[in-house]
């Protein structure tokens, strides 16, 4: 969330002020988001929301980005906005429009996205008569949104979409629906327009600080710990606390991991990071988990991807745990120093506080940890074979990373691809890294890619996915097309649902049921009938050559066919209800190997 | 353990949707909710009966407070507190049953508020368990319909649940 130090005073930024003017409700709504500052809105047009687009067309400071699917405005919404920390915005119209984008809400919802979504609802004097295209999006979409609003008076939308934006950009983000009946928008009643500046909620009061005497004690316990670990997550990245958590994991010279969302909010390549933690971990992260004895957490809300088996989650470890959200604290795992706060400013006091105490400030407190985890270190548990003939899934994602000299945003889709990503390609920046971690929306990657290269034209934006996951929303390379996004879609195409695949043959005695994906089409050709570029390669020694040249087409979407070896499965691996200690290795690492 | 949680909410269309959606949707207990407006026409104030342990009724409270429309909110359990519910129960009431139920709706504390040759229905308040002994008391087979509001409750002393 880009909260300026105003905002994280309360204070409302400057906005334009055209109070007077007459205006329309469709009016309303555009002008609204042009004093919000929106820059694009994602959307697809329709009966109810017809006001509305006629009024978007009469003006130039909001820009419409027609997608091919109310799923596709949602996600493409959603990837700018954890690109760029802004909220996204989108507008669907009734019924099936509100429907189709509900995956996208939901995704965004899991991720604490901050997303506006305005829908169209039929006419207020037939709203509960079954008219067409009438759903109950206020209902539909409650439990999947942060807040939602049904806007029955224009009188009222001004003020509801000024605190549709201030819900969901504040406290722990998340979308937000104003549902907006037709006769609202009716381009033939004007009222006033006035823009609230600020917006006052008293049943609603983000926390700010950290409570002074809990952050005491969790600088006690870290002053104390002989095997701390930082634990981070994607509320590093959302309160914008990179710089925080990379000035303190340094001053303490702590080990620190990162779950998912997390990734990229403390610099990967740097020694002290020691990888993702949870199923698809690292043996290093995964074993200091479990061999804690002081658990910081930031950010992060114990999910049961990252936990395993509670029963066995951090056994020795007193816990610390900074978030935004008081119902995340303690939700999953109980802690001992809660701190509710905005995670930069509670990592700013632990800092100073820290400063102010910290006995020998340049010694190396905790030597003998780093050398347990060096162990650790030296299984080197995501070894792969490099001599394999066949392009093997982690050696793209490598070779990607040379060719993108780390410097990328990649998306991704849900999978084995999602996986292999996250643990071979180190993101140095916050909000480069951008997938559907909490829902696990498969069709995520290439909409979101859309949303980031807009937010960010000139620079290099690729789409890591595979071959079921991008046929969820290919529709958008049409979209893609249309607005001139050379995004990179880097499909690791195994013919298999991967994940699927790998939980059949190590849980289902290798019954492939209805993982296999028949009858592909051929993705160079399916390319270029949308008027981009297709690759195919198979080869290992032809991969590099290949990226190169593709990313070294500035202004075309390549769509890149990377024939991957089929059967290759994502380690170390924590079978679900497992603990952290009972990681699966790569078979060709030896179990003797491991404590 | 039981918990009566009282809580101040916006008074807006489907406040109290939110509220139940919330129950089932993270599978909590609810045994009884009760929601009106107050004497601030823009806040309802609702009363909940839940049960589950410390953990689970700590989440309960988080998850009501996280709500946007939920103003404040309070465990009424965690002190001393009145509880008070009201229930209306129509019975048979013929020949000499009449004379009984009228005895028991005085020993109650009942009132009796409408009558018919064969019937009569009695209003009653009080504590939940006070309801429970009435319809226990009642000779069997006469009920012949039971209403309740479930429990509504405000803690003890000078001060208040208000904004």
């Amino acid at each position: 969330m880009a909260l300026s130090e105003a905002q994280l005073d309360g204070a409302e930024p400057e906005r334009p002020e055209r109070s007077g003017v007459e205006l329309s409700g469709a009016e309303i709504v555009i002008q609204a988001l042009a004093d919000e500052g929106v820059e694009f809105v994602f959307g697809y047009p329709g009966g109810a929301v017809l006001h509305i687009y006629d009024a978007l067309f009469r003006q130039e400071s909001v820009k419409h980005i027609l997608v091919r699917h109310e799923q596709g405005a949602s996600h493409a919404a959603d990837g700018y906005a954890r690109a760029t920390g802004k909220c996204g915005v989108c507008l669907v119209t009734s019924g099936p429009g509100a429907t189709n984008a509900v995956t996208g809400i939901a995704t965004a919802y899991m991720d604490s996205i901050p997303m506006v979504i305005l829908t169209g609802q039929v006419p207020t004097p037939v709203i509960g008569s079954d008219a067409f295209q009438e759903v109950d999006t206020v209902g539909i979409t409650r439990p999947c949104v942060k807040h939602n609003f049904l806007v029955k008076d224009v009188r009222d939308l001004a003020v509801t979409i000024r605190k549709a934006f201030y819900i969901a950009m504040s406290g722990r983000p998340g979308p937000v629906v104003v549902d907006i009946p037709k006769d609202v928008t009716d381009p033939n009643i004007k009222i006033p327009y006035d823009y609230p500046r600020d917006v006052k909620m008293r049943s609603y009061n983000p926390v700010l600080k950290g409570h002074p005497g809990q952050i005491r004690k969790a600088v006690d316990l870290i002053l104390q710990a002989k095997r701390p670990v930082f634990y981070t997550g994607g509320g590093v990245v959302l309160g914008e606390a990179s710089a925080q958590l990379t000035d303190f994991v340094r001053m303490t010279g702590f080990p620190v991991t990162s779950t998912l969302m997390g990734l990229g909010a403390y610099p990967m390549t740097d020694p002290q990071f020691i990888g993702m933690l949870g199923m698809h971990g690292t043996y290093e992260a995964n074993m200091a988990m479990h061999e804690t004895d002081v658990l910081i957490a930031i950010g992060a809300r114990f999910d049961d991807r990252v936990t395993g088996k509670i029963e066995h989650f951090c056994p020795h470890a007193k816990i610390i745990h900074v978030d935004v959200d008081p119902s995340s604290i303690s939700k999953n795992v109980k802690v001992h120093v809660p701190i509710v706060g905005q995670v930069a400013n509670v990592l700013s006091d632990m800092i100073k506080l820290y400063r102010e105490l910290a006995p020998r400030p340049d010694e190396h407190p905790v030597a003998d940890w780093w050398s347990k985890i060096a162990e650790w270190r030296a299984v080197d548990c995501m070894r792969y074979d490099r001599n394999s003939t066949a392009i093997k899934p982690q050696f793209a994602v490598e070779t990607l990373y040379k060719v993108t000299g780390g410097d990328l945003y990649l998306t991704s889709d849900v999978g084995q691809h999602q996986m292999f990503a996250a643990q071979f390609y180190p993101f140095d920046k916050p909000r480069r890294w951008i997938n559907s971690g909490g829902l696990g929306t498969m069709g995520f990657g290439l909409p979101a890619a859309m949303g980031v290269q807009l937010a960010f034209p000139d620079a290099q934006v690729a789409c890591i996915s595979g071959e079921a996951s991008i046929l969820m929303c290919i529709q958008e390379l049409a979209t893609c097309l249309q607005y001139g996004l050379p995004v990179k879609v880097i499909l690791l195409n195994n013919g298999y649902m991967g994940m699927v695949r790998q939980w059949q043959e190590f849980f289902y005695e290798s019954r492939y049921s209805n993982s296999y994906v028949d009858a592909l089409p051929d993705f160079v050709k399916l390319a270029e009938s949308f008027g981009h570029v297709g690759m195919r390669v198979d080869q290992p020694a032809d991969l590099e050559a290949a990226m190169t040249e593709a990313f070294a087409m500035k202004n075309r979407l390549v769509f890149m066919d990377v024939i991957v070896d089929p059967t290759e499965n994502v380690y170390p691996m924590i079978a679900a209800g497992k603990g952290h200690h009972e990681m699966h290795l790569a078979p060709s690492l030896s179990d003797r190997e491991l404590a | 353990m039981r918990h009566i949680i009282a809580v101040l909410l916006e008074n807006e269309a489907g406040a109290l949707s939110r509220v139940a959606g919330l129950f089932s949707a993270r599978g909590y207990n609810i045994e009884s909710l009760t929601v009106a407006p107050t004497d601030d026409p823009t806040l309802s104030r609702m009363t909940l009966v839940t049960t589950g342990n410390d953990d689970v009724v700590e989440q309960i409270k988080k998850q009501l407070n996280k709500l946007i429309d939920t103003v404040k909110l309070l465990d009424l359990s965690e002190g001393p507190h009145i509880e008070r519910e009201m229930m209306m129960i129509k019975v048979r009431a013929e020949r000499h049953d009449r004379e009984e139920l009228k005895r028991l709706t005085e020993i109650f504390r009942a009132k009796i508020i409408d009558v018919t040759d064969t019937s009569y229905v009695i209003e009653l308040t009080g504590a939940s368990k006070k309801l429970d002994a009435f319809i226990d008391a009642v000779p069997e087979g006469l009920i012949v319909e039971v209403v309740r509001s479930g429990p509504t409750g405000i803690s003890r002393g000078d001060k208040g649940l208000t904004i």
